[in-house]
Formats: structure tokens, sequence, C-alpha cells
């Protein structure tokens, strides 16, 4: 009866781990499930963005490198067409001004992104609630490119504009040699 | 003269898989009427699965830990550290946890289950139980098989969680990958499909080892020598089946 009563705890014991870990894998870690945490202590602010890029929901917000808070929050404003992040920012950074600059900036070359703010020089300081004035959005690298690209074929549909531009060219590089 | 000895080799192989292919129609048919005696499953489920807990989590935990150092050392020549959560979800999900987990599973359970089966083989004790009419596939055989079928997965399960949290130890404890960074990219990059990948394959091999365990035990050489015999190649014959098998899987997935 002993041996049996232990059989069973152990067993109800394993199962319901493995339960727990099945119910984890499914319902936490892709992005599509549920989430369930508990509330965050800290203080909330948003911060409209023409556009996030690929920003997500826990992705750091810093000033000066180091980490202040997180975004908790990413959604679409349909009056303005923007997207609102809201950001968290941990309670022992209460006195960032409230004119700081956010922009959203890249790890690395291809890292992920992040949000970097700028002290602005203002009194008074960003509390629950408010909203950050000024930012910038991410910048796209291909959005970067394709510009590159049609400002240069813009260029090339002129007369001799290649030309021109291949000459440009050569001329830095020549200026580059000769300044060796 | 060599070449009957080939012959032979190779009908007596077939004759084996043969006889596994038998034995796992027999097992099937026999788990129905295991399940109307839960006491006999919920023993083997103890067996099999609460009691390879403690290595399981062990050894995720260090496969996790492993994956951070070796993920991380990787990623950071390529200033992408905070895809470290991706590399390990993907990897202990879909390959490290259902692989390590069956081959730790042949290693501790498998082997308990062909030893205990062969000893009783070798003691006449299923030969007793066939005299009284008691069908020992359907008691012993059965509930041992699909003890080890359920407990399998959830023990990948288990395997995958530990090994995550070991990857998140060494990567945001020691080596300073951002807390939100990790889990975010991981959450953003894993999806349903990664999940029932790793647990159909862990399905998959726990039909495998425990078929095999059961089997092996069961047509041991009923003397001292068959029983170690049938323990050794159970451990063979799963480790072996469970890459191959690793491998046919992870190409239908993909």
């Amino acid at each position: 009866m002993r041996a049996n009563r232990t059989l069973e705890i152990g067993t109800g014991l394993f199962v319901l781990l493995g339960f727990a870990a099945l119910l984890f894998l499914t319902t936490q870690l892709p992005a599509s499930g549920l989430k369930f945490g508990g509330a965050k202590v800290g203080y909330h602010v948003t911060a409209e963005f023409d556009d996030v890029g690929d920003l997500k929901v826990g992705s750091p917000v810093t000033m000066s490198g180091v980490r202040l808070g997180e975004v908790s929050a990413i959604r679409f404003d349909p009056k303005d067409y923007k997207a609102v992040v809201t950001i968290r920012f941990n309670p022992q950074y209460g006195q960032i001004p409230d004119d700081s600059y956010a922009s959203i900036q890249t790890q690395g070359l291809l890292g992920g992104k992040y949000i970097g703010l700028s002290p602005g020089g203002s009194d008074t300081y960003l509390k629950d609630g408010s909203r950050i004035d000024q930012t910038q959005s991410a910048i796209v690298l291909e959005s970067i490119i394709n510009k590159f690209f049609a400002s240069y074929s813009s260029k090339g549909s002129g007369e001799g504009g290649a030309g021109d531009a291949q000459g440009k060219a050569t001329d830095n590089s020549g200026k580059a040699e000769s300044h060796k | 003269m060599s070449n009957s000895v080939r012959g032979n080799y190779l009908l007596e192989g077939l004759r084996r898989l043969g006889s596994v292919a038998l034995f796992l129609l027999q097992l099937l048919a026999g788990s129905l009427p295991a399940l109307t005696r839960p006491d006999l499953l919920l023993k083997q489920i103890y067996n099999a699965g609460a009691r390879s807990l403690i290595i399981i989590m062990l050894s995720g935990l260090f496969v996790g830990m492993v994956l951070g150092l070796q993920g991380y050392d990787l990623l950071q020549r390529f200033g992408s550290e905070e895809a470290l959560g991706i590399a390990a979800a993907l990897g202990l999900l879909r390959e490290l946890a259902p692989v390590i987990t069956a081959l730790l599973f042949a290693g501790r359970a498998g082997t308990a289950l062909a030893s205990e089966i062969g000893l009783m083989r070798a003691t006449d004790q299923l030969t007793a139980m066939e005299i009284m009419a008691v069908d020992p596939l359907r008691y012993v055989a059965a509930p041992r098989f699909l003890g080890g079928v359920i407990a399998m997965p959830l023990l990948t399960a288990i395997f995958s969680v530990i090994g995550l949290y070991g990857a998140q130890l060494v990567g945001v404890q020691l080596m300073g990958v951002d807390r939100g960074v990790f889990w975010s990219q991981t959450q953003g990059a894993i999806d349903l499909h990664d999940v029932s990948e790793g647990m159909v394959k862990s399905l998959v091999f726990g039909v495998a080892c425990s078929l095999i365990a059961v089997h092996e035990g069961y047509h041991a050489e009923p003397t001292a020598e068959g029983v170690g015999l049938a323990t050794t190649r159970t451990v063979v014959a799963s480790s072996v089946l469970t890459l191959l098998l690793d491998y046919v899987l992870t190409a239908a997935f993909l």
C-alpha cells in the first residue's frame, strides 16, 4: 500500500511536469500563443513611429547604451496610420527628461531592433502615461537601397548622366590614390 | 562456404526484422486490453518516465548550457548574439531533445525493460503465466511498451524546456545577451510546427525504443548470457535506429 502510494505520487509528478512542459512549449514559446505573464513594475510611456521595422515586444530601450526598460506593446493607430509603441521603464530610472528623443536602431549590421533614447534638456520628467513626441523611425535597409537605385537610374536617364557618374567615380578613385 | 554463411546472416537478419514487425502488431493488439488494467500501466509509466526524470533534467540542463556557450561563441563573430535564443530553441526542439532523450531512454529504461523481461523468460515466469492461461504479452509486454510510448514525449518536452532555460542561463546571465531580446527573438522565430516536429519524432522514437527493448527481452535466450546479450542488443539497436529514424523524419519534415 505504502509503495503503491509513492508510485502514484511519482507518476503524477512526472505526468504533471511533462504536460506543464508541453503547455509551455505550445503556448508560451510561439509568438502566436497565449501569453500570461504577471504585470510588471515600472511606468509606461508611449511613442509614435512611422515605421517600427521588426521591433518586437521585449526589445530593449536604452540610453547611452544602458538598458532602461523594454518595449511592452506595439499597436497600430488607425487614425494617424502610425505605430504606437508602449515602453515600460524600470522604476529606478524615473528622471528621464520628457523632451527626450527616441529612435529605432539596429544591433550590429543585421541584428534585432532596439529603441535608443537621447536625453533632452527639459526639467520635467517622463511619467506614467506621457508621450515621447520626437521620434525617428527604423531605417529599413531595403528602402535605402531602393532609394539609391531610384536616384541612380533617374540620373542615368539624363544626358550623359551615367557617364558623368562614372567619371566622378574614377575621379574619386584617382584622388584617393593620389592621397596615398 | 562463405556464401552460405553470408546467406545465413541475411536470412537471420530478415527473420529478426519479421519477428520485430510481428511483435509490434501483437503488442498493438494487446495494448487495448492492457488499458483495462491501468494499475499495470501506471507502474510502467513510473518506471520508464518518473524514474528517468533526474537524468533527463540534468542532461537537458547541460546540453542547453553547452548550446548557449557554443551558440554564443559562433554568433558573436557575426555580431548577432541576440539570435542565440533562436539557435538554442530550434536545435533543442527539433533535434537534440528528441534524439538525446531517446538515447538516454534506451540506456536508462530500455535496458531495464529488456533485462527484466529477459530474466522473467530465463526463470520461466513467462512460461508459467502461459500455463495458467494468462497471456504474458498482454500483462507483461504490452503495459511496458505502452508505458515507454507515453513517457517519451513527456520526457522530451521536459528536456526541451530545461534545455532552453540552460541556454538562457549561460546566454543571458553569463554572456550578457539581453533577456528580453533572447525571449522575444525566440518567440518570433518558433512556431507550433517546430514543437510538433519534436513531438512526432519523440513519439516515433518512443515506439521504436520500447518495441526493441520489450522484443529483445521477450525473445532472449533463457540463460544468464542471453539476458546480457539482449540488454546489449537493446542499447545498440535502439541508438542506431533512433539516429536513422531521425534522419528520415527530418528529411520528411523539412
